[in-house]
C-alpha cells in the first residue's frame, strides 16, 4: 500500500528541493545523483525515459533562481539543443535539434537541471503511451496497465518519483489523462499562455505545454517560469502573468464550482463517479457552492477533435520527408523516397491520423468536415463562456475510467479516443484545466490471473489501487482560479502524496 | 475559317525588398553562399514557428495600392500543402480565399485595361540545383534554402490580354511601377520577378474560353513575348488541323525558341488549403493603409506628363527620364539647382549622360545632378563651349568632379578677350588666302569652315559667338 514519502533524505516537492538547494542544504550534484540512482534502479522496468541525460550536476546552477539546479525531465516532444528529440518516432531517431524550445530555455535560465527526455505516444498521438515507437511505458500503480498518454512518461516518472516534476504537452488531454491515471497533478494552461516555440507540433491550434507535478503548488511554481509572451510564437498571448504561487491561500469559501451534468453520464464508471462526487462534497464542505451547469455541445467534442487535430497534424507532419533531417530511405526518385521514408518512419496511429486529416481537408470534403468542425468548435467554446457567467471553475472527472490494461484498447481506436472524452472539449475551447488525484479505485490484477478466477470477486479483494483524477476547468487565463481550488483541496487531502509501494 | 484571337492571363511573382525574410529574421539577400541565411524557421525544423514580418505586409499593400487594388479588411494566411524538396515544411504559407488585395489593373498605351484578379502575399521556396535537367533525371540534386521564406507577392491578371505585345507592355509597366514604389528591385536574372503565362485561343468575338495552356520558364519579358507568339501560332495550327488541345503546362525553351510539354506533372493537385493555425489573422486599419498610400511616389506615367507640362520638354525625353525612378529624380534635382534651362538639362541627360551611365545604374553611381546642371549653366553663360563641355563630361561623370574646378585646373576657360580672338582670326585669314577669296567672292559656306579653323587654333577655347562677330568684321 502507498505511503507518505516525507521521510526521504531529500524533500520530494520541487519548490522544497529548490529552496533546499538555495539554502545549500544539499548540492545540485547530490540531488541529481539521487534521482539518477532512482532512474537507474526503476526505469528499466517502467520505461519512462527515452533518453537519460549525461548530467553530473557539476555545473553550478545553484545561483540560477528560482530552481537553483533542481532536476526536471521533459516530454520528448520539446526540442533540446543538448539532448536528442525523437517524439517517440522512428522518423526522428537520433535527431539532435540545434536549438532549445522557449519553455526549455526559460527553465534552463531558471536553473533547471534536465534529467532526460520522457516517453510518449508517437508525435503525441495516443492515450496510453503504447504508440511509442521505442518501448511502452508502464503505470507505476500497476505495471500491467498503461500510464495514459500521450505524456505517459511525464506522468509515470513523477508518480514513481523518478523526477520531482516534468513537462508534458496537452492537445486533447495528454497531460491531464495520464496525470489522472498515474495519480499526479497535471496542468494544461490556457492556449497561448506558454510559448509553443520548439514544441514539435501535433495540432497547432490545440497544443499547450504544461507541468506535471506532485501538487498544485509546484504546478503554480513552474507555470510562473513557463508563462508569458514569446515573440517567436505569434499565438502566445500578451497577457500579464500573475504570481500564481502567491494566490494559493487555501480559501475556497464562496467559490462557485460548476458541475456539468453531461460529464457525469454514461461511460463514466461508477466508482470513479463516487470518488469525484466525494471530492465535490469536500469542496462544498469547505464553503464552495456547487452549481449545476450545462455544456450541451460537449457530445460533439470528440468528433470535432478528430477532424481538427488530424487535419492540422497531416500538414504539420509533412515536413518529415527525409530531405533535411531524420530518417531517409533512398529510392529511385525523390517522390518514391518521400513515400518510403514516411512509410517506414511513422507508426500506424500516426499514419491513421495523417490519412484522416488529409481526407478531411481534401477538396470536396473541406466544407463538410473541416469547416463544419470549426463551427461546432465555436459552439463548444460558447457553452463554456456561457457557463462561466455563473461559476468560477468547472469540475468534472478527468477520465471516465482509471488506467486500463496494456493492449486492451489497441485494436479499438474509438474506445481509445473515448478515454479523452472529458478533456478534449477543454482544448477545443482553449481553456486552462488541471487534473488532481482525488482518491483510488480497485481493479483486478493482471489478465493472466483473471483467467483463473472470478474477475468481479477478485476486483473486490486484492487487486490494484488505481488513482482517480478530478478535473478543474478555468476561465481563459484564470489558471490562478483552478490552482487555488486544487491547492485548497490538496491541503485537505493526501492522495497526491501517495507513492506506489514498489517505488517508495 | 473565322480569325482566331488569343486570350492571355499572367501570373507574376515578385520578391519584396525587405531586409529580412517573411517569417523569420534571416537576411533576405541574393547571391550568398548556399544555406547560410537559414534558421530553424525557414529550414522547417520540428517545433519552429513563423512570425510575420510587418514590413512585408506594408510593401505588399503598397504594391497593391500602386496597382489600384482594393486592400482586404482582414489579413489571413493559409497553408498550401504539397511535397517538394525545395519546400521545407511540406506546405507553403500563402493566402487562399482572402487575398491581400482584389481588383486594380494597368491601362495600356492602346487604351485597353488589363484588370487584376488578385494580389496575395506568400513565402518563396528554396532553390534546387539539379545535376541534370530535372529532379528525376538528376543523379542528385542540391537544395539551397537561402531563398526559402523570401517574401513574395503573386499578382494574377484577368484574362484581358490579347496579344504578346500587350503582355510585354503590361509587364514593362508593372515592373516600372513596382520599382518606383521601391517594393522590389524586379531583377529577372536574380529571380526577384518571375512570370508564368496562361494562353488559349478562340474564334474572335467569342465569349467562351479555349483550352488553357500554362507556360513556365519565362526568364525575360522578351521570352514572354516570344513564347506567347510561338504558343498562339501552335495552338491555332493545332486547331486548324482539327486536333484538340489538352490543358497542360509547357516549358519555354529559349534556345530552340519553342514551348514543349512538361513531362510527369501529376494531374490536378489538391493543395488542401486551410487557415494556418500558427498565424493569427489581423486587420489593417484605414489609417495604416492611408499612411502607406502616402509613401507611394508619383508614378511614371503621371510624372512624364508633368515633366512635359512643367518643364516643356518633349514627350520622348519625358518618357526616357521617367524610365527609372532614379533617373527622374536626377533630372528634377538638376533642374532644382539650375531652373533656367530644363530642356538643356533633359538633353544632356538623354544624349550624353545615358551614354556614360545606363538608366538601370542611375542611383547606384555617384553622379551629381548638381554637376550636370553646372555644366549646362556654364554653356548657357558661354563660360565654356559645348565642345569643351563634352570633352570634360566623362570625367565629371566618372570621377564626380565639379566642372567649374575642372575647367580652372585644366586652363579650359574660354578666351573671350577680343584682342586675343582677333589675333587668332588674323592668323587664320593670313594662312588661308584661297578660302578667304572664295568667301569674299560670295561663297558664304566657307565662312563656317573659317570659324572652325579659328576654333581649332584656339584649341576650342575661343567663344564661338565672338569668333563669328570678329571674323565677319575682319573679312
Amino acid at each position: 500500500m502507498a505511503r507518505d514519502t516525507a521521510a526521504e533524505p531529500f524533500p520530494f516537492l520541487l519548490r522544497e528541493i529548490a529552496s533546499g538547494l538555495a539554502q545549500g542544504l544539499f548540492s545540485p550534484k547530490e540531488i541529481t545523483a539521487h534521482y539518477r540512482e532512482r532512474i537507474d534502479r526503476y526505469d528499466g522496468d517502467l520505461g519512462c525515459f527515452l533518453h537519460v541525460a549525461e548530467v553530473s550536476g557539476d555545473t553550478d546552477t545553484s545561483e540560477c533562481a528560482p530552481l537553483h539546479g533542481a532536476p526536471i525531465a521533459l516530454k520528448d516532444l520539446l526540442v533540446t539543443s543538448d539532448m536528442p528529440t525523437t517524439c517517440a518516432s522512428r522518423i526522428l531517431e537520433g535527431y539532435r535539434p540545434p536549438y532549445d524550445a522557449t519553455a526549455v530555455k526559460r527553465l534552463r535560465e531558471a536553473g533547471a537541471c534536465f534529467l532526460g527526455k520522457l516517453n510518449m505516444d508517437e508525435f503525441a498521438m495516443g492515450s496510453s503511451n503504447e504508440n511509442s515507437a521505442f518501448h511502452p511505458c508502464r503505470n507505476p500503480w500497476d505495471r500491467d496497465r498503461v500510464p495514459g498518454g500521450s505524456s505517459g512518461g511525464s506522468a509515470a516518472a513523477v508518480a514513481a518519483r523518478l523526477v520531482p516534476a516534468s513537462l508534458g504537452s496537452d492537445t486533447g488531454g495528454s497531460i491531464r489523462q495520464p496525470a489522472s491515471f498515474c495519480g499526479v497533478t497535471g496542468l494544461k494552461p490556457t492556449y497561448g499562455r506558454v510559448s509553443r516555440y520548439g514544441l514539435v507540433a501535433f495540432a497547432s491550434s490545440l497544443d499547450q505545454i504544461g507541468p506535471l507535478t506532485i501538487d498544485a503548488a509546484d504546478a503554480a511554481f513552474l507555470l510562473e517560469i513557463l508563462a508569458g509572451h514569446d515573440p517567436l510564437d505569434s499565438t502566445s498571448a500578451s497577457v500579464p502573468v500573475p504570481r500564481f504561487t502567491e494566490t494559493l491561500d487555501g480559501e475556497i469559501n464562496g467559490t462557485r464550482v460548476g458541475i456539468p451534468k453531461e460529464y457525469f453520464s454514461e461511460g463514466l464508471e461508477e466508482d470513479v463517479r463516487e470518488r469525484v462526487e466525494e471530492a465535490l462534497r469536500l469542496l462544498e464542505g469547505e464553503g464552495a457552492d456547487l452549481v449545476e451547469v450545462s455544456l450541451p455541445h460537449t457530445r460533439y467534442a470528440v468528433p470535432v477533435y478528430y477532424i481538427v487535430a488530424p487535419a492540422e497534424a497531416s500538414s504539420n507532419l509533412a515536413r518529415f520527408d527525409g530531405v533535411r533531417y531524420g530518417l531517409r530511405k533512398e529510392e529511385e526518385t525523390m517522390m518514391e523516397s518521400f513515400f518510403s521514408t514516411r512509410g517506414a518512419g511513422f507508426g500506424p496511429e500516426v499514419k491513421r491520423r495523417i490519412l484522416l486529416g488529409t481526407y478531411a481537408l481534401s477538396s470536396g470534403y473541406y466544407d463538410a468536415y473541416y469547416k463544419t468542425a470549426l463551427k461546432v468548435r465555436t459552439l463548444i467554446q460558447r457553452d463554456f463562456l456561457e457557463a462561466f457567467r455563473s461559476v468560477d471553475v468547472i469540475a468534472t472527472p478527468t477520465s471516465p475510467t482509471p488506467a486500463f490494461r496494456a493492449g486492451e484498447r489497441l485494436d479499438d481506436p474509438i474506445k481509445m479516443y473515448l478515454s479523452d472524452v472529458f478533456t478534449i472539449s477543454v482544448n477545443l475551447a482553449g481553456l486552462p484545466a488541471i487534473s488532481i488525484p482525488c482518491g483510488f479505485v480497485k481493479r483486478g490484477k493482471a489478465l493472466e490471473e483473471r483467467k483463473n478466477g472470478d474477475a468481479e470477486e477478485e476486483a473486490m479483494q486484492g487487486g490494484a489501487d488505481l488513482p482517480v483524477g478530478l478535473q478543474l476547468i478555468g476561465k481563459p487565463f484564470d489558471e490562478a482560479g483552478i490552482l487555488r481550488v486544487a491547492d485548497a483541496y490538496q491541503r485537505r487531502t493526501d492522495y497526491h502524496l501517495r507513492v506506489p509501494e514498489a517505488f517508495s | 475559317m473565322k480569325t482566331m484571337e488569343a486570350v492571355i492571363g499572367l501570373e507574376v511573382h515578385v520578391q519584396l525588398a525587405t531586409r529580412t525574410k517573411i517569417f523569420c529574421s534571416c537576411p533576405n539577400r541574393f547571391g550568398d553562399e548556399p544555406n547560410t541565411n537559414i534558421c530553424p524557421t525557414c529550414l522547417g525544423l520540428p517545433g519552429a514557428l513563423p512570425v510575420l514580418n510587418r514590413r512585408a505586409v506594408q510593401l505588399a499593400i503598397k504594391a497593391a495600392l500602386a496597382l489600384e487594388g482594393e486592400i482586404a479588411e482582414t489579413m489571413k494566411f493559409d497553408r498550401k500543402n504539397y511535397f517538394y524538396p525545395d519546400l521545407p515544411k511540406g506546405y507553403q504559407i500563402s493566402q487562399f480565399d482572402r487575398p491581400l488585395s482584389s481588383g486594380g489593373g494597368i491601362t495600356l498605351s492602346n487604351g485597353r485595361r488589363v484588370g487584376l484578379k488578385r494580389i496575395h502575399l506568400e513565402e518563396d521556396a528554396g532553390k534546387l540545383l539539379h545535376t541534370a535537367e530535372s529532379l528525376d533525371e538528376s543523379r542528385f540534386t542540391r537544395v539551397d534554402l537561402n531563398r526559402a521564406g523570401t517574401p513574395l507577392i503573386e499578382i494574377v491578371t484577368n484574362p484581358d490580354i490579347r496579344t504578346p505585345e500587350e503582355a510585354y507592355e503590361f509587364l514593362k509597366t508593372l515592373k516600372l511601377t513596382l520599382e518606383y514604389c521601391e517594393v522590389s528591385d524586379c531583377n529577372m536574372e536574380e529571380g526577384s520577378l518571375r512570370c508564368d503565362a496562361n494562353v488559349s485561343v478562340r474564334p474572335e468575338g467569342s465569349s467562351e474560353l479555349g483550352v488553357k495552356i500554362e507556360i513556365k520558364n519565362l526568364n525575360s519579358f522578351k521570352a514572354v513575348q516570344s513564347a506567347l507568339r510561338f504558343e498562339i501560332e501552335r495552338q491555332k495550327r493545332e486547331l486548324r488541323a482539327g486536333r484538340t488541345l489538352v490543358q497542360e503546362t509547357r516549358l519555354w525553351d529559349a534556345d530552340r525558341k519553342m514551348t514543349r510539354s512538361m513531362r510527369g506533372k501529376e494531374g490536378s493537385e489538391d493543395y488542401r488549403y486551410f487557415p494556418d493555425p500558427d498565424l493569427v489573422s489581423f486587420t489593417v486599419s484605414r489609417e495604416v493603409i492611408e499612411e502607406i498610400e502616402r509613401e507611394i511616389p508619383e508614378l511614371p506615367r503621371l510624372r512624364a506628363a508633368r515633366f512635359v507640362e512643367e518643364y516643356g520638354i518633349p514627350e520622348t525625353d519625358a518618357g526616357i527620364l521617367t524610365s527609372t525612378r532614379a533617373l527622374g529624380d536626377f533630372f528634377e534635382e538638376a533642374v532644382r539647382s539650375y531652373p533656367e534651362n530644363p530642356k538643356g538639362i533633359a538633353n544632356w541627360i538623354t544624349a550624353e549622360l545615358l551614354r556614360e551611365v545606363p538608366a538601370e545604374e542611375m542611383g547606384k553611381r555617384e553622379v551629381s545632378p548638381r554637376h550636370l546642371a553646372t555644366l549646362v549653366r556654364l554653356i548657357d553663360s558661354r563660360t565654356i563651349t559645348g565642345k569643351i563641355a563634352k570633352k570634360i563630361f566623362p570625367e565629371v561623370v566618372r570621377e564626380g568632379k565639379d566642372p567649374e574646378k575642372l575647367i580652372e585646373e585644366r586652363g579650359l576657360k574660354p578666351i573671350s578677350d577680343s584682342a586675343a580672338i582677333e589675333a587668332f582670326c588674323r592668323e587664320v585669314i593670313d594662312a588661308n588666302p584661297g578660302p578667304v577669296e572664295e568667301y569674299r567672292a560670295g561663297k558664304t559656306a566657307t565662312f563656317g569652315w573659317l570659324v572652325g579653323q579659328v576654333m581649332k587654333a584656339s584649341k576650342g577655347k575661343a567663344d564661338p559667338r565672338s569668333v563669328n562677330e570678329i571674323l565677319r568684321r575682319l573679312l
